[in-house]
């Protein structure tokens, strides 16, 4: 096992001591501006319409329900457990799959239907970008895997950015194995730099904000 | 300098197409970083550089205490760190690791950690399957060939050249257009991501007090490498880790800025740990590997020790004159540009090409650029410094070292120094005002040679300074 030979070798030459403690890191710096809610949706809105996604605001979980089954259409869809989305009365939708707790099951309902639809623990105004916490209401693949992705949520967790999430998440790990940011639809640009989207992530992306 | 050093920059100049296509991709890229750390958008740039390097540099000083919290904050989330000395030591992990649990697929995103130690190749040795997914480099896989561009690594190719090796590897019909292209790609690679055992990984941070590694992409792949697999390695260099989560903040914000211009990447992921109790996916196993492979040569001397810093956006490569005129394949290790003309002397020692350091402006452009101010310039010369000492040892420089005695005594003697002048004004045969290409025979050789061989000289003036103004 290398551990100690490579630990030896970087203390030798950095001339430290095994278990020397560090000094005081610079101080964090995190500077969060006053924006004002209206403006954290313009702000979220201009952002993703500027990487072809789209933010559709409504004022009550049951105008949400109506976006999306207009979205939707009659496209296939699996929705997550999260609590705000049975708020909104989304997983009674027709053509929509709910209540997946099994991996196998979702991985299977992932790879075949058209849309995936999840909440979001956060939104970040000023990159225009959806965070989200894998947990068990929330899965990874819902957000990846299908062609299409919505995401719905209400405005009071649109953070100003970053510096925001980071000072109200200062530990993400403390809470699950993985947070994403997801800013845009999945795109490449590695042929003669043309940008193309929807690579191996969703190349549609939408935005409810409610409320 | 090296033939082969010499030849592939030779081959890349005379190549039109290609010269347009280096000059075109980073041009584009430089642009778009421009616009997007203008202060008009985005004032405390300067400030956040000098908080990434300040944070680069407590990290690097204190590289021991923060691999060791690092291994301590993955292992209290359930994953598994193991420290490696080289490439060779990686692909026994692996390889163990794959005959334990039964494993012949991998998926790989992009790295260039496992480039440096030619993972894919060691790993398909044993019999393993192991696939790139990130499209530029799933491509320059099928064409076996390494990556021209830290970030963009198949800027070379065009859309006709993608054809031909989907066509030649994939028996895919012949077609040019790049969304056809891409939607090929992503059904083939959507199979290996459902069906493969292991998942690959780079990691552009080490998270310190989180146990985290952090992922940054545009197209899905890590995330689809992360997610999909039972079994997620990543293989890091130790340099990579920094101190807090909290950190990210500014980091995240100079390195897609800085790499393609973006404000964010599309994904960035935040991974600790295999899947805890009640996630519903995710993978069962998460492995860390912390490589040295020669990073550890950097860091006894404290300037050149400012080269780990660096968080590969590939900044100074767009905006090098060099890189963009020779492109990456001239380069002789995977690192090209600036930052490659840094690190892989340091890596493979100078003997590996004595010419890399020396193929450089120093005009200061990638200094300027780089988001953790890591000083290349400097880094340069004192590189420099170390091959002309080795070869004054070994004794292969005398002729040059004459040549700048006999320099250093003309500029001491301005009688000489004019005598001179007036023989070069004499001996410039052409006299159409032209600019001179070539000099006498006599005077053509060795060190003056080789420095003529890649510059003009303007046409010496009818009149000198010094007889002018002796005419005032």
């Amino acid at each position: 096992m290398s551990r100690e030979d490579v630990l030896h070798r970087v203390r030798t030459a950095l001339g430290r001591d095994a278990g020397q403690p560090a000094p005081a890191p610079p101080p964090v710096r995190l500077r969060i501006p006053e924006v004002s809610p209206e403006a954290r949706i313009a702000s979220m809105t201009a952002r993703l319409e500027a990487l072809a996604g789209r933010v559709c605001r409504v004022s009550t979980p049951a105008a949400a329900r109506a976006a999306v089954a207009e979205i939707l259409g009659d496209r296939t869809a699996i929705i997550s457990n999260a609590p705000y989305l049975k708020e909104c009365g989304l997983s009674t939708l027709p053509g929509v799959r709910s209540g997946i707790y099994d991996r196998d099951q979702l991985r299977a309902l992932c790879s075949t239907l058209d849309v995936g639809i999840t909440s979001a623990d956060y939104a970040l105004a000023d990159t225009g970008t959806l965070v989200l916490l894998s947990s068990p209401q929330e899965a990874r693949l819902i957000s990846l895997l299908p062609p299409a992705h919505i995401a719905v949520l209400p405005c009071s967790r649109l953070l100003t950015g970053l510096d925001e999430l980071f000072s109200s998440r200062p530990d993400p790990a403390a809470v699950s194995s993985s947070m994403v940011l997801i800013t845009g639809p999945s795109r490449t640009a590695d042929i003669e730099q043309i940008l193309v989207r929807g690579v191996h992530g969703p190349g549609q992306i939408t935005v409810i904000l409610v409320g | 300098m090296s033939r082969a050093f010499q030849q592939q920059i030779h081959n890349t100049l005379a190549d039109a197409r290609l010269q347009e296509a280096i000059y075109t991709a980073t041009g584009r890229l430089k642009d778009s970083r421009r616009a997007v750390i203008a202060d008009s958008v985005l004032p405390d740039y300067q400030e956040l550089r000098t908080q990434a390097n300040l944070l680069k540099q407590h990290a690097i000083d204190n590289l021991d205490y923060y691999l060791e919290q690092f291994q301590g904050s993955v292992e209290a989330h359930g994953g598994r760190v193991t420290w490696c000395k080289d490439g060779t030591e990686v692909a026994d992990f692996v390889l163990s690791l794959a005959k334990q649990r039964g494993a012949r697929l991998i998926v790989k995103s992009k790295s260039m950690t496992t480039e440096e130690i030619d993972l894919n190749e060691r790993l398909e040795h044993h019999g393993l399957e192991s696939v790139e997914t990130d499209l530029g480099e799933y491509i320059l896989q099928l064409a076996h060939e390494r990556p021209y561009h830290i970030v963009a690594p198949a800027l070379h190719k065009t859309r006709y050249d993608v054809a031909n090796i989907l066509t030649e590897r994939l028996h895919a019909p012949h077609d040019t257009i790049i969304e056809n292209q891409t939607a090929l790609a992503r059904s083939v690679l959507r199979q290996k991501f459902l069906a493969a055992d292991i998942g690959i990984t780079g990691a552009n941070f080490l998270v310190a007090d989180s146990g985290a590694i952090v992922l940054v992409e545009n197209e899905g792949n890590a995330r689809l490498t992360t997610s999909a697999p039972k079994i997620h390695i990543a293989v890091a260099g130790i340099e990579k880790v920094i101190p807090r989560a909290q950190d990210l903040a500014v980091f995240l914000k100079l390195l897609a800025r800085s790499a393609t211009g973006q404000l964010l990447s599309v994904y960035t992921s935040f991974l600790s740990g295999p899947r805890r109790p009640g996630e519903i996916d995710g993978p069962d196993e998460f492995h860390v590997v912390l490589l040295d492979n020669g990073r550890t040569r950097l860091l006894p001397n404290r300037e050149r020790r400012q080269s780990l810093y660096c968080i590969r956006c590939g900044a100074c490569l767009n905006t090098c004159p060099v890189y963009r005129k020779i492109g990456g394949h001239s380069f002789p290790w995977v690192y090209s540009g600036p930052i490659g003309a840094i690190i892989t002397p340091q890596f493979m020692g100078p003997a590996h090409e004595p010419g890399l350091p020396f193929a450089s402006s120093l005009c200061g452009a990638c200094a300027e650029v780089c988001p953790v101010k890591i000083d290349i310039p400097k880094i340069l010369l004192d590189l420099r410094s170390e091959v002309h000492k080795t070869e004054a040892q070994a004794g292969k420089n005398r002729l040059e070292k004459f040549v700048f005695r006999a320099f250093a005594w003309l500029m001491r003697h301005p009688r000489a120094y004019e005598i001179a002048g007036r023989l070069a004004a004499l001996s410039s045969s052409s006299g159409d005002g032209g600019w001179i290409r070539r000099v006498p025979a006599l005077l053509n050789v060795g060190p003056l040679r080789a420095w003529l061989s890649q510059r003009d000289l303007p046409p010496p003036p009818a009149r000198s300074f010094r007889q002018l103004w002796r005419r005032r």
